[in-house]
């Protein structure tokens, strides 16, 4: 069939589509030709146009306004300032509650009265994601490109041997490594944080802490603090926390690479 | 930053459309600015979509969301016209100033519906399937709510001014 033998019925969906120019070439001619027998529809079409063009003119000067500060504010974007702002908030509190959470874990059955010192672990390694991780200059003070100083370093201060996993192929290239001071002399005074970024930018922290007292070995254990998930375990001397945000990262990439580290720690 | 660069060209439009849509100038940005920090909160949900263009339609979505949750919640959304019109880059001539006092006093007495069906259209001039996307209804909801809204446009402008507004500027 051909369409144009047989001319569509112009229906009110055109007369609107009209006014709005919306209307394409051959369609647009058809509608004009028909609008110029039929006056009382030409003139619905024309009062729907003023209809816009009054529109713009009210309204149109808004475009050239210069915009309200507030509204810039609002758009600028939450993973830079805002966001972490608020994950400073968010640190803060818990620094704040930090007794609460000991209290919490204390209740966990599972836990030996030897692991106690464990529930700080998460928490300090949380912190310690949420300061650095976001650090676009200084992330490490030892880089990735002097790995072996950074092992003997970490490992003298830490009194043990101690070297950066490597996690290349779970995606993540090692940035470098930092020493932290720890929780004082009972738990051993130096922290080693070694840093980890994807190509997309996410960073993952490996917090590790001397627990000094003795070989034990925990199965893995997960917390949610502020934002920040992780993954963490006592194996041998050492205390492992792998930290992530919470909205970078699920859980069960966060339990693929622990398991990579696991294993690169117990070949 | 590319993100925010796409959000920030969006919102003379959207400041634009509130004000036509609230009336007034005040409570157009505290919508706008809502808009802003829920289209930010969600912004990865849009980033798949990202090839296709300015995040316009979305940004008009989050918009609509808001304001039909206002009116859900009770609050005083309606219509309420400035006292003063909106300040023109250029003096108005008095025709105009009295024609777009007539134009706020008419949007004002449409339902919100209509009011938004006629200013997504007619203002921002997006198309009939953007609109069906930005209000969440099939396009023939579109087309009749169009027709309602510009029907009772044109009914109350001629009330009022007895058809001499339209006719100004044909």
């Amino acid at each position: 069939m051909n369409p144009q033998s047989i001319p569509t019925p112009i229906g009110e969906d055109d007369l609107h589509a009209q006014a709005d120019g919306r209307l394409a070439g051959p369609r647009r001619l058809e509608v004009d030709h028909w609008l110029a027998s039929h006056p009382q529809e030409a003139g619905q079409v024309a009062a729907w146009r003023a209809q816009n063009a009054l529109l713009h003119r009210a309204y149109d000067n808004i475009l050239d306004a210069p915009l309200p500060a507030r509204l810039l504010d609002a758009s600028r974007p939450a993973a830079a300032a805002n966001h972490w702002s608020w994950r400073i908030a968010a640190v803060v509190a818990w620094l704040a509650v930090g007794g609460v959470i000991g209290y919490w874990l204390r209740g966990d059955a599972g836990l030996s009265p030897d692991s106690r010192g464990l529930a700080s672990l998460p928490h300090q390694a949380a912190i310690a994601h949420a300061v650095y991780s976001p650090e676009v200059r200084h992330p490490v003070e030892v880089g990735a490109e002097q790995e072996a100083h950074l092992s003997a370093w970490l490992s003298k201060r830490l009194g043990g041997p101690l070297k950066p996993p490597h996690l290349e192929n779970a995606g993540y290239a090692l940035v470098g490594g930092r020493l932290l001071p720890g929780e004082g002399a009972a738990g051993g005074g130096a922290v080693a944080q070694f840093m980890y970024q994807a190509t997309n930018g996410r960073r993952l922290t490996l917090y590790v802490r001397n627990d000094a007292s003795g070989s034990r070995e925990t199965a893995f254990r997960t917390a949610e603090e502020g934002g920040i998930r992780v993954f963490y375990w006592l194996d041998g001397r050492f205390g492992y926390a792998l930290s992530g945000e919470s909205a970078a990262f699920t859980s069960a990439e966060l339990l693929r690479v622990a398991t990579l580290i696991y294993r690169q720690i117990n070949p | 930053m590319h993100s925010r660069d796409a959000i920030v060209a969006e919102i003379p439009r959207l400041r634009r459309y509130a004000h036509a849509l609230l009336g007034e100038a005040n409570r157009a940005d505290d919508l706008v600015q809502d808009t802003l920090e829920r289209a930010l909160s969600r912004w990865r949900l849009w980033q798949p979509l990202r090839g296709q263009g300015t995040p316009r339609a979305w940004l008009f979505a989050i918009m609509h969301n808001l304001f039909i949750n206002q009116i859900k919640a009770g609050k005083a959304v309606e219509f309420r016209p400035d006292d003063e019109l909106p300040d023109l880059p250029t003096r108005p001539t008095q025709e105009d100033a009295l024609g777009l006092r007539d134009l706020t006093r008419a949007l004002a007495s449409l339902p919100g519906d209509q009011r938004e069906i006629l200013l997504l259209i007619g203002l921002e001039e997006l198309s009939y399937q953007e609109a069906a996307k930005v209000l969440g209804v099939p396009i023939g909801t579109v087309m009749s709510r169009l027709s309602r809204a510009r029907a009772r446009l044109r009914g109350v402008l001629d009330e009022e001014t007895g058809g001499g507004l339209l006719k100004v500027i044909k």
